[in-house]
């Protein structure tokens, strides 16, 4: 997948001579002194990052650090003080205004905070702002708007006004009006952060759903880290106007660029951060090949001290897992010399665990477990395995690194 | 002490000598108003051209039409925009207003008054949308609206005379002056009070400047702006007894009538006169700035009527 929209080195000064300040920001002088000695501010300083096609981009910070600033120079609600933003390698930035409220009308749309409905129109002449706005026909306008409606599941409220919805109905048509211009890329500024919290989270999956049908490019801003980690595929955290760091949620739990990253994630309950393959382990349990003897296997497992090992084929393709005792339990009664099958001596119920399960899943199956359970990755192969210890261990351990 | 405020006197004697110049603010307002009568005839003569005769139009028209026309069409008004006690209210009262006599006046009043609006909506209202959109004219224009609203009315009465000679038109060009600030001030506040992610996202979906005055910014800002209307209907009115006082005619007749020769019952009648008229305006243009969709059609208030049952809307 290509790169959709790329933000490079862009800057926004509030006041009087940006110019200045961007002077003194080359002089390596922070926004506080900046602030304090010419009275502008400095919203957004020098961010870069680059979003990929169909990913959901998730910018967060807390309120002030210029996130809500940083999205609107991405349609240019606000203009940029200096830097470039791209659309499918267009700088937006030296676009005429005629290019630009073309690209407004078709490439871009936005869903707002507090859903910014029109009062007097209807639920469909909402949904059909857009349209309307780009000059579309009726029949056509009302065809694409009901089919946006439909989407998000209101087509029944389509002659409602407003007022009559809910504060999660109305977000929906903000959303339903923000996709029946079928932008490119989609832009939501906090959309979801006046919703209650059960709604929220099934506004969060209505996304994440309609992302499963179609995937947008979508930068999401929140203050929400919760959030962040449920919609976002890739997050970028801003503190006083600066993107401090940009990764994949597990990175960023893993390694935060700073202390203030690190604070945000704190909190988080990394359950739901961490999936299986996350906290596998390759070098707890022995592995073994399919067709090795079981005699073997025993004198083995003996030898390095474990108990478990994990069987898996010429492809490493996981078979079943066996132990100490269960190969012994296979062997009994068999002559010295003579050896069995080793899938005879598999363990019954050790059902392998899928890469991509959330920690938070699997930590009940795990703990019942007597054995280390075996993480198998869409094409089967074994990853490693998860002993309830390990869990533990890892669980701790990220604490442990947070505090 | 007695030294010392002699000493004060003295002094202020002689500051007020040396110091404080006559600026001459009245000469100089006549010499203008003498200038402007001498080289802007042509123009006083257009605009007297123009007003009267939509003024005269007007007035002529609503005296044309039969009093049983203008019950039924203002009761029919009445019952559909506020429900069916104003509409009773509204046929009792122009009962009163024929029994007192005062119909034709009546007639002149409404003719001038919604002249007088109209010319004052059509020049203020573009104003407020400049000033809405331009923090440089706002800071023009408002202190031309405090002067227009606070200048005590009889004192533009003169130089209206002296370019327009007395009867409707003065009248009416003094009404507009005075009617038209709140136009202008609440299409002003209207549209600046627009709230911001409802302009944002008029813009974010590609709006030009046309499109977002009409599909975004008049209509979240119509329930200020038909305030505004209101208010100058209202203003309008109140000036209706000075107006006439320079033969503009109308219910100003009979109340200054009154004052003039001590006549209490005539003024009473032409004040009552004023006062229906007021109310009756008021709550018709009060009616429809209100967003209420669910009012329905004429036809279904009717069927809510005689079913037996007040529709929700008549409650208020």
């Amino acid at each position: 997948m290509g790169t959709k929209l790329s933000v490079e080195n862009v800057y926004k000064v509030f006041g009087a001579r940006p110019q200045q300040a961007l002077e003194r920001i080359n002089r390596g002088e922070g926004k506080d002194e900046i602030f304090a000695a010419t009275g502008m501010t400095v919203g957004v300083s020098d961010a870069s990052f680059e979003v990929a096609e169909g990913e959901v981009f998730v910018v967060m910070g807390l309120s002030g650090s210029g996130k809500s600033t940083l999205v609107r120079m991405l349609n240019r609600l606000i203009e940029s003080s200096s830097g470039a933003v791209r659309i499918d390698g267009r700088d937006i930035t030296r676009m005429s205004r005629r290019e630009l409220i073309d690209l407004r009308r078709h490439e871009i749309s936005m869903v707002f905070q507090s859903f910014a409905l029109m009062p007097h129109q209807t639920v469909l002449e909402n949904t059909a702002f857009g349209l309307n706005v780009a000059g579309l026909g009726a029949a056509e306008r009302e065809k694409r708007a009901l089919n946006a409606l439909d989407a998000v599941g209101l087509k029944a409220n389509a002659d409602s006004f407003p007022d009559e919805l809910s504060g999660g109905m109305k977000q929906r048509v903000g959303l339903a009006r923000a996709l029946a211009v079928n932008p490119g890329i989609l832009l939501m500024d906090e959309a979801f952060s006046a919703l209650d919290p059960l709604i929220r989270t099934e506004m969060q999956d209505e996304l994440l759903r309609l992302q499963s049908e179609q995937a947008r490019t979508v930068v999401f801003i929140t203050h929400d880290l919760d959030e962040a980690m449920r919609v976002g595929d890739r997050i970028a955290i801003m503190q006083a106007g600066e993107v401090v760091q940009v990764g994949t949620p597990e990175e960023i739990v893993r390694e935060p660029a700073n202390a203030y990253v690190e604070s945000f994630f704190r909190d988080v309950d990394i359950s739901h951060v961490f999936t299986a393959a996350d906290v596998a382990r390759a070098d707890e349990v022995t592995v073994i090949e399919q067709g090795a003897r079981v005699r073997d296997v025993l004198a083995r497992l003996e030898q390095s001290g474990s108990a478990v090992a994990v069987v898996q084929d010429g492809q490493q393709r996981y078979q079943g897992t066996v132990s100490d005792k269960s190969l012994q339990a296979a062997l009994s009664g068999l002559p010295d010399g003579q050896d069995v099958d080793i899938e005879r001596a598999f363990i019954d119920g050790v059902e392998a665990l899928t890469s991509d399960t959330p920690v938070g899943q699997l930590m009940g199956t795990v703990a019942e477990s007597r054995v280390p359970l075996p993480v198998i990755d869409s094409d089967q192969r074994y990853r490693g395995s998860i002993s309830s210890a390990a869990l533990l261990h890892t669980l701790n351990r990220t604490d442990a690194s947070a505090a | 002490m007695m030294p010392v405020q002699a000493d004060i006197a003295a002094f202020w004697h002689s500051l007020s000598e040396n110091f404080v110049i006559d600026l001459h603010i009245g000469e100089g307002f006549t010499a203008l108003v003498n200038y402007m009568t001498e080289h802007f005839e042509l123009f006083f003569t257009a605009v007297a051209g123009a007003i009267s005769f939509v003024a005269d139009n007007l007035t002529e028209f609503f005296n044309f039409l039969p009093p049983q026309l203008v019950f039924v069409v203002l009761a029919v008004l009445a019952f559909w925009r506020v429900g069916w006690r104003f509409a009773l209210f509204v046929l009792v009262s122009l009962y009163i207003m024929m029994s007192m006599n005062l119909w034709s006046q009546s007639m002149d009043t409404l003719g001038l008054v919604i002249a007088a609006t109209l010319a004052a909506l059509g020049t203020g209202l573009p104003v407020g949308i400049v000033m809405a959109k331009s923090d440089w004219m706002q800071a023009v224009v408002r202190p031309i609206l405090d002067f227009m609203q606070t200048l005590p009315a009889f004192v533009y009465l003169i130089p209206a005379v002296i370019f327009f000679g007395t009867g409707r038109v003065p009248g009416t060009i003094a009404t507009v002056i005075f009617s038209m600030p709140p136009a202008v001030r609440l299409m002003n506040l209207g549209i600046r009070h627009v709230p911001t992610e409802n302009v944002e996202a008029g813009r974010a979906f590609g709006c030009n400047g046309m499109q977002l005055l009409f599909k975004v910014e008049l209509p979240l800002a119509l329930p200020s702006i038909m305030a505004g209307i209101n208010q100058t209907i209202m203003l309008a009115l109140s000036m209706v007894v000075i107006a006439s006082m320079i033969g503009a005619g109308g219910l100003g007749d009979p109340v200054l009538a009154g004052i003039q020769q001590l006549r209490l019952g005539t003024g009473f009648e032409g004040g009552l006169g004023v006062v229906i008229l007021a109310i009756i305006l008021d709550r018709l243009t009060q009616s429809f700035g209100q967003r209420d969709r669910r009012r329905g059609g004429l036809l279904s208030r009717l069927k809510f009527f005689f079913s037996g049952r007040t529709p929700d809307s008549s409650v208020s």
